[in-house]
Parts: C-alpha cells; structure tokens; sequence
C-alpha cells in the first residue's frame, strides 16, 4: 500500500536517506545552480569523512569558480594563485608527508596558465592528488575560452567558435600526463548521472588510498557541464555534454596502478 | 650573543646562507638554479641536510613554482626559503605579493646582477626599487636586509627568519653577486633542532595542519572581494610596516661624529665606500659613513639627524640612483645630497668614490 510521508515524517531521523556530510560547511555554494561543481565537492568531502582523515588533510583550491572552495570545505585549505596549485600542494606533502594533500583545478587553472606546475608535479611523481574540472571554459570570468574548449565551440573570445587554425587544438592534457613515470592513476569521471557519481567517487577514493600507500600523483579529470557559460538550461547542457564533450573527452581509467 | 662553540669557516656568500638556512633549523628550500646564486641549492643538495635535520631541499621547474612551494610550505607555518638572482626574482614576484597577501612568513634571497633582461650575471644594486618598493602587485613591503659581508649572509638568514615570523610577512635579503662569490671567514650559527608539529601548532595557530575537531579551519588566502573587509587586510597590513619602522631599522655608522661630508651606502657599495672613507680621512677630508642595513625600514631619522649638520652627502650605489630617492626624501633639503653610482656589473673603486665626492660636494 502506497504511503506519502508527511512533512513531519521526512524529517524524523529513521526516514533520513542522505546526509550532508561534515565535511562541508553550510555555507551557500558560490556556483551556478545546475553546475557539476557542487556533486564534485560533495563527493571529494564525502571520502574524506568516510577515510576519517579530516584532520590530516590540507586542500589547496585554484583561481576560478572554484576560487572560494575553501568556504565549502570544511578544511584546513590554501589558495593558491592561477595556476600554481601543485607547487603549493607539492611543498605541503613534501613537509608532512604523513598527510593527505588534494589541488582542485579548473582547467584554465591546471590546463593553461599552469601546465608547467602540474607537468612537473606528475612527472616527480609527487604523493598528492588532483582533481581537475574540466568544463571547456573560463566559468568565473564570463565564458572564455579554454584549453580544453572543443574545436568549433563558442566562448566570448571564439564567438564564432573555436577555430583551430587560428587559436590551436584543445588539450587533452589528462592523456599526456598519463604519458608521464610520476602518476599511477589518471582517471576521466563526470558527476551528471547516478551512476557517473558513483565511479567518480569511486575513484577519489582510490586516489586517496594510492596517497596513503605512497604510489604516486593521482589525476583524476571530470568533465563537467557549464550551464551559464555555455549558455544553456542545467538539462541542455548536460545533454550537450554526453553529445560533444565526452565523445571528444571519453570517461575511463587511462591509467591504472600495476597490480 | 654568546656562542658556546666558535666553528670558522672560509664560505662564499651563498654558501653562507644555506649553512646558516640548516642551521637556524629551516624546514624548506625551493630554488632554481641562476647565475651568480646557484651554489645556495649546490650547496644544500652537496650537504644532504634532509639526512642532518630533515630539512627538504627541491630544485622547482622554475622560478615561479620554487616560490608558491614556498607559499604553501609556509602556509603551513614551515620555516621555508627560496633564493635566486634578478630576473629569477622578477620571477617570483607574483607568489611573493600572494604570500605578502596571505600574511606568511618567508625568506627570499636575491644575490643581485646587472640589468635589466637578461643583463650580465656581474653584481648590482639595481633590484633596490623591487625589493624596497614592493616588486609585486598591491600595497605591500617586504622588509629588507642588505649584508656587507659573508658573515651577515649568515647572520641575516638567522634575521631574516626570526622577524619573518614577528611580522608573518616576506623578509629579503638583498645582497648582490659579489657578496654571494666572494668568499670570507664566517662564523657558524649553532645547529638548533627543526621545530616539531607541536610547536608549530603552538607557534602558528593560524597555519594549515589539518582541521581538528576542536578549532575552526584555517584559511590562507589573499582574496577577500568584500572590498570593505579587504581595506581593513591592508590597514592591518600597513600597521605592521608602521611597527616595523618603530622597532626594526638598522644602520651603522662609521665616523660620522666630526663628519662634515656623509657617504651613504649599503652592501658591497658600503665596503667600498668604507675604503674611500679611509683614503679621504688620510687626505684630511672629514667624512663618515652611514651604512644601511634594513632597506626597509630605511633609516630616515639618522640621515635626517645628520643632514642637519654636514655640508653633504654622496650616496653611492651600483645603480642609476635608487636609493637616493630614499635619502632625498630623508633629507628633506637640508643639505646637497649627490649619487655616484656603476652599474650593469661594475663595482666602482674607492678612489673613484672619493674623486666623486671631491668633484660633486667639496670642489663643487
């Protein structure tokens, strides 16, 4: 027999299907409703708390949407300047190297103004893990764009789309650092779907793991959706997404610890 | 200060302060290699010191990423330090207006060449203005100390660290190539122990060592887009530059008591014009010399207290006149104030120093 819960109901402890996880603040999200941010900070959190290692985790947040990240977290965090996240998260693991250090990047962050930071960081082999959000666009200054925006894609600095001729190719820059000794887990995750949810978490908590056991840098992409930017519904967007950023950007493990 | 124990050596400038760096029981030294200042990672990479204290040593992928190691390392409330020479320092100027920003505490070398580009790897005094003037973006200082010597390489590296901390705020040493090549007998700091992660959290409750349940987190940021709240992060930046003034300005005088023409000059410029002072006196020509250790704070008020007395001043420097704006401002007029200075990596001799003096104050 069918029962609708009232009000009351759903908020009696026993009816409780989903819990804020403590390693979030309260604080109001900063981004655009219908951005895979906030799944992408709440999974992140979520392993932490589950891993119960809040207390020795430092988060290094990036310049762009994600510049206020440390109002989200409820970590201790830094933020660092455009670009040089892994410079800052490599002296931080390299001083306390019992804790556990994590970059949140956008891909203007990780995958232009600061390849060279996160080149080298993979290539040492630094002991951190990076989380890189790949929406294909400058979200925060209005829409620009990107490394990784695709060919024929309009931003406000390629109204009439990407032209590769003229602006060059977007960078797969998950692939290269595959390529690279010092990483031992370069994964590409989206959060737009249940399942999509799962496996990126999944693999935070996999990179996570690899960090306690000292095996490596961890490079976990997610492509992501930017509503605003792209200038779309939430729902377009995403269906945009699945059409032409994950054909070009394909979802999977690229590289796996050997067994 | 009593030293139980006199260790001398014979150390280049450079060499000087990565002993003193491990020593003084750094936690962190991120640095690029650039000519004239590469032996400070030489040296440390040579002593293994994260086998003598545990302090980490890195050579960074360049210059920038050397500084914002240093950013987070001293985030984290780590004695951490970087090194390099003028273009590298241009450099690192971002990160060091971050960490200005962010409040942290750090110690930057730069063993000063001739500019600007690329210029010569010869030493100068041309990086006055960046260093004392702010570098970066935004209303900042860094407080400035200048040595004259292989021994203060060491000893302001000790310094430098200490008000690093007093102030969470960037300390430069401002030396130049000579001092950083030259080599001099130094004596050695003793070797203090790393501060613990205890004493840290004691030392630093605002660094980044992971959330505990019974404290708030901890944040290290130079953002603040409340522009209100972010006039107030300047105003409490610029009451540290105020104490600084107050309680940090450091100076030597040499002979400036029945001096009636001053030499004002700081580094190698110093040494030299010490020499010119005593070529001078044996002429019969009463000069002193006022030497300035901190750059900033600058010492205003003895240059200030001796313009009121003397006939003038000649501030030599290796440069096209930077600090002479400072000496100027001191003055305020009260007596004839000249520049001498070389530059793109010569270092004038003591009686070209002297000639000048002659030529722009007593002849003139």
């Amino acid at each position: 027999m069918e029962h609708t819960l009232t009000k009351e109901e759903i908020r009696q402890e026993k009816n409780l299907v989903y819990k804020k996880t403590n390693v979030m603040t309260d604080n109001i999200l900063s981004y655009c409703p219908g951005c895979g941010h906030g799944t992408a900070h709440r999974i992140l959190a979520e392993v932490i708390e589950e891993m119960d290692i809040q207390d020795i985790t430092i988060g290094v947040d990036p310049v762009g949407c994600s510049v206020l990240a440390y109002n989200f977290f409820n970590l201790d965090m830094q933020q660092a300047a455009h670009g040089r996240a892994p410079a800052l998260a490599t002296a931080i693991k390299r001083l306390f190297p019992e804790k556990f250090v994590f970059t949140y990047q956008g891909d203007g962050d990780l995958a232009a103004i600061g390849t060279a930071e996160t080149i080298h960081a993979c290539n040492r082999g630094e002991n951190i893990t990076i989380i890189f959000i790949n929406n294909g666009i400058y979200g925060m200054t209005g829409g620009q764009m990107a490394p990784t925006t695709l060919p024929g894609m309009k931003s406000s600095t390629s109204p009439y789309g990407r032209d590769v001729q003229m602006m060059g190719n977007p960078l797969k820059i998950t692939e290269l650092v595959a390529q690279l000794p010092g990483t031992c887990f370069v994964t590409r995750q989206a959060v737009h779907t249940p399942s999509t949810v799962r496996r990126a978490k999944r693999a935070i908590r996999l990179a996570f793991e690899y960090q306690s056991k000292n095996m490596g840098l961890s490079f976990i992409e997610i492509v992501s959706n930017c509503n605003s930017g792209w200038k779309m519904t939430p729902r377009q967007s995403n269906e945009w997404m699945e059409a032409n950023m994950l054909p070009f950007y394909p979802l999977g493990d690229i590289k796996v610890p050997e067994k | 200060m009593l030293r139980m124990k006199k260790e001398l050596k014979l150390m280049k400038g450079n060499e000087a302060v990565a002993e003193a760096a491990i020593r003084v029981g750094a936690d962190g030294y991120f640095g690029y290699p650039i000519t004239p200042q590469s032996e400070v990672l030489e040296y440390l990479m040579a002593e293994k010191p994260y086998e003598r204290t545990g302090m980490v040593v890195l050579q960074a992928e360049s210059e920038v990423a050397a500084i914002n190691m240093v950013y987070g390392g001293a985030g984290c409330g780590k004695m951490v330090m970087t090194s390099s020479s003028s273009p590298g320092i241009s450099l690192k100027q971002e990160g060091i207006s971050y960490i200005a920003g962010a409040e942290l505490p750090c110690l930057i070398v730069n063993v000063v060449r001739g500019g600007p580009g690329l210029g010569t790897i010869q030493p100068s005094q041309s990086d006055y203005f960046q260093a004392v003037k702010g570098g970066g973006h935004g209303d900042y200082k860094l407080l400035v100390l200048a040595p004259a010597s292989v021994q203060e390489m060491a000893d302001f590296t000790t310094l430098g660290f200490e008000l690093a901390f007093k102030y969470r705020n960037p300390v430069m040493i401002l030396s130049d190539g000579a001092i950083g090549q030259m080599m001099e007998k130094v004596e050695l700091p003793e070797q203090k122990p790393r501060r613990t992660e205890e004493q840290i959290r004691e030392q630093c409750p605002w660094a980044t060592l992971g959330k505990p349940k019974n404290r708030e987190r901890n944040i290290i940021t130079s953002l603040e887009l409340d522009s209100l709240k972010q006039e107030q992060v300047n105003l409490r930046i610029q009451a540290k530059y105020e104490r600084m003034k107050k309680e940090e300005v450091r100076y030597e005088e040499i002979m400036c008591d029945d001096a009636e023409y001053i030499l004002i000059a700081f580094g190698t410029s110093a040494r030299i014009s010490q020499k010119a002072l005593q070529l001078g006196r044996e002429k019969g020509i009463k000069v002193g010399l006022l030497r300035p250790i901190t750059l900033f704070p600058f010492p205003e008020e003895a240059i200030a207290k001796l313009s009121q007395k003397v006939k003038g001043m000649l501030v030599v420097e290796m440069n096209a006149g930077q600090m002479i704006e400072d000496v100027r401002l001191s003055v305020c007029n009260r007596t004839k104030v000249e520049h001498f200075g070389r530059f793109g990596g010569i270092i004038p001799s003591p009686t070209e120093v002297l000639h000048a003096l002659e030529q722009k104050l007593i002849g003139g």
